[in-house]
């Protein structure tokens, strides 16, 4: 009896030792999770920070001053020291997010996650990200500078990573029970790839190959025109190109490869982009220029950037930085400022190839077989055995598609050539940015950034203002990389790259602005091949707009622009339905809503109910128009809106406006009343649900946790108005995820915010702090500080060399 | 002064003590060695490591969450579907480490009869 209760109570013991200790499902393993010794009760803490530490490697002593937003304002007595600094206090604020970001662009998730990451991680070798990533780090470490600085500033993460015990690590290893390796230089151009496929991997080759197939070429060039009639471009229409004596590529005569494709790998969001601008002394209010820069990209917690002030003796600098890269990327210093806009120019292509046999080690290129190599990619998985894939790589790129995976054939396969496999150093241009003082240092910083292509907008106090758009940009033949290309025919590649002097610009031009808004950078007079492939086609008119109505701007005028709720979208085709839908069958219901969008000033404001209503009809009015395209086994994608606005008020009786699944002929008018309708029986079933849908409400923007919007993690139902097309580009859960406005006096006035928190902390109320104010349009000045012994710093932590 | 209560105390101290240096699991250590050294009857023989591990754990999670204003008890709180609420929370977590105790007890009590025998 005696042996049976203690063997009893034994096996209960270690059953709830067990239970308790191991991470079941998504449950923590629990008892440790909730040990207030070292669980997730020690990071219920704010944080106050101060005090000295020691800091392996240093040089000097390095000064870090916090203001009351939590951000750092480092002083360090040379740029070694800075940025292991800058590695050490983004690690303390921002860890788990730097290694779970690059965890992501390597496709490392499934170690952390399991399974359910598998197919994401795939997809991730498969574009070559890591393969990507070392051809970036031979570049940088390349250079003794940059390889210099990437090794302090990894080593400063290390620091931090190796004075943490058990109770210090974030809330999310605690959580998923795990814990954080050792940072790297690789790490670091692990994260710029991250950046590179956010905002230069966004291609529809094989998609538009399928609608060539399936539609013809008449049609196709119909619903994808390479440029639009109303295009204002970022580089002004009258700029004179006579001094490019670079000739276009030639098309070669020769046939594409019309292949049926089912399935593509995952595109990144369509909504990524930002808007960025700047006047000149002789339009501004104060005679300074004026710049401003807001980043759309999606709204995460922790916030994608992390904001400093990093300080030398010899510079100062502040604005957005990326946790896991050195310098400011968005931002300005005592002479300039500058930000970032995402240029969209095509840089990913795909090329069919065709292997000798099921062995697959040759390919035909050029009419000789040439050989393939083989990258082995494990994929841990927490808790299973490693799953191996093997990607083939040609000299295109790698195989991305072949019968492992999305496609069945085994002796031919769709390989990736992307600008973001060659390599480059794209630390540095930053690094340099950060010190640059005029417009020549501010041209030579940027001139070898590769990859992805941004349009950099400039001002400086010298009263210079300009944009470049700036990356390695292929000079391709007309056409070229539109669609799926022949790999064996060495005229589909790539054949020479724009040169870097020849890439669009223009600097202090006469109409005294300079902006940017993801749209068509040049009008049709530049030599090189540009098509439209997504620009965007609304915020920039706005924007130019605004800059054209009146002689002087100012600050105030430039925080009004940055929130403008303006829906010139809809402002183009509303009052075209209004003029010609027939609204005599209307219920009396769909009368009163109609009404209130008839109604409306064509401002997406939270407390409307006719953006709501144009959300609503807008997306069902999208998707009946392109019904078409809605076909399984095919990839396919539906052409842009305003093609699609296009279509609906000149093309009104075109084919594609008849619904296939009825037997009646309809055209767009049918299309606006059917979609009307049925959005007035939407809005009233969430009505009944929800009460009153204002846009705030419905609209109900959020800031989602890394962790698949952890709900308890995130914050919900943001009141901001705005949509994708507006300036203030605020979607649900995509939008202006950095504001920052920067007057060019001396030393430069900056304001800026961003829907987040220094801290990547969920138990600091510096976590999601700015979110409220962000919503509601309002600004932060920055702290700029000059000198290292500020009266106004909240708290002062001071790093020491460690052998002292 | 009761055996129960010089249970309860020990088990606390002891609790206290190891959790600096050891992981959650001292609290199991905890309800072990006092059972084994200070064996009680009956229910007591869980209740009463149940109750102070209970107290340490609760009395320790509140003052390290209302320094804060409970703003991670909050979040955890959500994340474990208790309604957001912190005190819930903080009385789940005793409840654990107190549970965890309790059974180890058991075991410590049952020990202990072995050594006696």
């Amino acid at each position: 009896m005696k042996n049976i209760k203690l063997l009893t109570t034994l096996v209960l013991t270690i059953a709830v030792f067990y239970g308790l200790n191991t991470k079941l499902g998504a449950v923590p393993p629990i008892g440790k999770f909730l040990n207030p010794a070292n669980g997730v009760w020690q990071n219920e803490t704010n944080d106050v920070i101060d005090g000295t530490i020691a800091i392996n490697g240093l040089n000097a002593t390095v000064t870090v001053h916090y203001d009351e937003q939590l951000i750092p304002h480092i002083f360090a007595e040379n740029e070694t020291d800075l940025y292991r600094a800058q590695g050490y206090i983004t690690a303390k604020h921002r860890l788990w997010q730097m290694e779970f970001q690059t965890h992501a662009a390597a496709g490392r998730l499934s170690e952390i996650l399991g399974e359910v990451a598998v197919n994401y991680d795939r997809e991730e070798r498969r574009r070559g990200m890591v393969y990507g990533a070392e051809q970036a780090l031979l570049k940088m470490m390349d250079d003794p500078q940059t390889s210099r600085f990437l090794e302090a500033y990894s080593d400063g993460v290390n620091n931090y990573i190796n004075s943490l015990d058990e109770s210090d690590l974030p809330v999310e290893y605690k959580l998923l029970d795990y814990k954080p390796e050792l940072w790297t230089v690789k790490k670091t151009a692990l994260l710029l790839m991250y950046m590179t496929k956010m905002l230069a991997s966004r291609n529809h080759d094989l998609e538009y190959t399928n609608i060539l197939r399936k539609f013809g070429k008449e049609r196709f060039d119909f619903l994808y025109p390479d440029f639009y009639e109303v295009n204002d471009p970022i580089i002004p229409k009258e700029t004179d190109w006579s001094f490019i004596d670079t000739e276009i590529t030639e098309t070669p005569q020769s046939e594409l490869p019309l292949d049926s494709i089912s399935q593509t790998i995952t595109k990144t969001h369509p909504d990524n982009g930002s808007n960025n601008w700047a006047i000149s002394g002789s339009k501004s209010v104060t005679g300074n220029p004026i710049l401003a820069n807001d980043p759309h990209l999606g709204l995460k917690l922790p916030s994608v950037w992390f904001v400093m002030q990093l300080s030398t003796p010899n510079h100062k600098t502040m604005g957005a930085t990326l946790p896991g890269a050195l310098g400011v990327i968005i931002g300005f210093n005592e002479h300039i400022a500058w930000g970032e806009t995402n240029a969209t120019r095509d840089v990913m292509d795909w090329y069919k190839i065709e292997f000798k046999d099921s062995k697959r080690t040759h390919y035909k290129h050029d009419n000789q077989w040439k050989p393939t190599t083989v990258r082995m990619e494990s994929i841990k998985v927490k808790g299973q055995e490693a799953i191996l894939d093997s990607v083939i790589y040609t000299h295109h790129g790698p195989v991305t598609y072949d019968h492992n995976f999305k496609s069945d054939n085994a002796k031919s396969g769709y390989a990736m050539t992307w600008v973001g496999h060659i390599g480059g150093n794209n630390q540095k241009p930053f690094l340099d940015l950060n010190k640059a003082k005029n417009y020549d240092d501010y041209l030579n910083a940027i001139k070898h950034f590769s990859a992805p292509a941004q349009n950099f907008v400039f001002a400086s106090t010298e009263g210079d203002i300009a944009l470049w758009i700036q990356g390695l940009l292929p000079n391709k033949w007309k056409g070229q990389g539109k669609f799926l290309m022949d790999g064996s025919n060495p005229e589909h590649d790539w054949q020479s790259f724009i040169p870097q002097e020849y890439n669009a610009h223009t600097k202090n031009p006469e109409r005294g602005f300079v902006s940017s808004a993801n749209q068509h950078p040049v009008d049709e007079s530049y030599p090189f091949y540009v098509f439209n492939d997504g620009y965007e086609t609304y915020r920039n008119r706005v924007i130019n707009d605004f800059f054209r109505s009146k002689d002087k701007f100012s600050v105030e005028d430039f925080k009004a622009l940055q929130n403008n709720n303006f829906n010139l979208k809809a402002s183009e085709l509303l009052p075209y339905i209004f003029k010609t839908m027939d609204a005599s069958s209307l219920t009396s219901e769909e009368q009163l809503m109609y009404d209130q969008i008839k109604s409306w000033d064509f401002y997406s404001e939270v407390d409307d109910l006719a953006p709501s209503i144009w959300m609503t009809w807008w997306h069902k009015l999208y998707k009946l128009t392109w019904d078409e395209f809605e076909v399984e086994d095919e990839a396919l994608s539906t052409p842009f809106t305003f093609q699609t606005i296009d279509m609906l008020t000149n093309h009104p009786e075109d084919e594609f406006m008849d619904i296939v699944s009825t037997e009646d002929k309809e055209t767009a008018e049918d299309l606006f009343l059917i979609t009307f309708k049925e959005t007035v029986k939407e809005l009233q079933q969430w009505k009944s649900e929800h009460g009153d849908f204002t846009y705030g409400d419905y609209k109900a923007a959020f800031v989602g946790h890394l962790l698949q919007a952890l709900p308890a993690f995130s914050r919900f139902n943001i009141p901001i108005g705005g949509d994708r097309n507006t300036v203030n580009a605020a979607a649900k859960n995509h939008g202006p995820s950095w504001r920052m406005i920067v007057e060019l006096s001396t030393p430069p006035k900056a304001l800026g915010i961003y829907p987040g928190g220094q801290s990547g902390n969920p138990g600091s109320k510096y976590y999601d702090n700015m979110i409220d104010d962000w919503a509601a349009g309002r600004y932060y000045t920055l702290n700029f500080m000059m000198n290292v012994n500020p009266e106004d710093s909240m708290s002062t932590q001071t790093l020491i060399p460690s052998n002292q | 002064m009761t055996r129960n209560s010089i249970n309860f105390i020990i088990t606390i101290v002891i609790a206290v003590i190891l959790s600096q240096f050891l992981p959650w699991w001292s609290v199991m250590v905890a309800g072990f060695v006092s059972a084994l050294f200070f064996s009680l009857k009956k229910a007591a023989v869980f209740v009463v490591p149940f109750l102070a591990i209970f107290l340490f754990w609760s009395v320790y999670t509140f003052i390290l969450s209302s320094s804060n204003d409970f703003i991670l008890a909050k979040k955890i709180s959500t994340l474990f579907s208790l309604g957001g609420n912190p005190y819930l929370l903080i009385v789940v977590t005793g409840i654990i480490g107190g549970f965890a105790a309790g059974i180890a007890a058991l075991l410590g009590k049952q020990c202990s009869l072995l050594v006696k025998t």
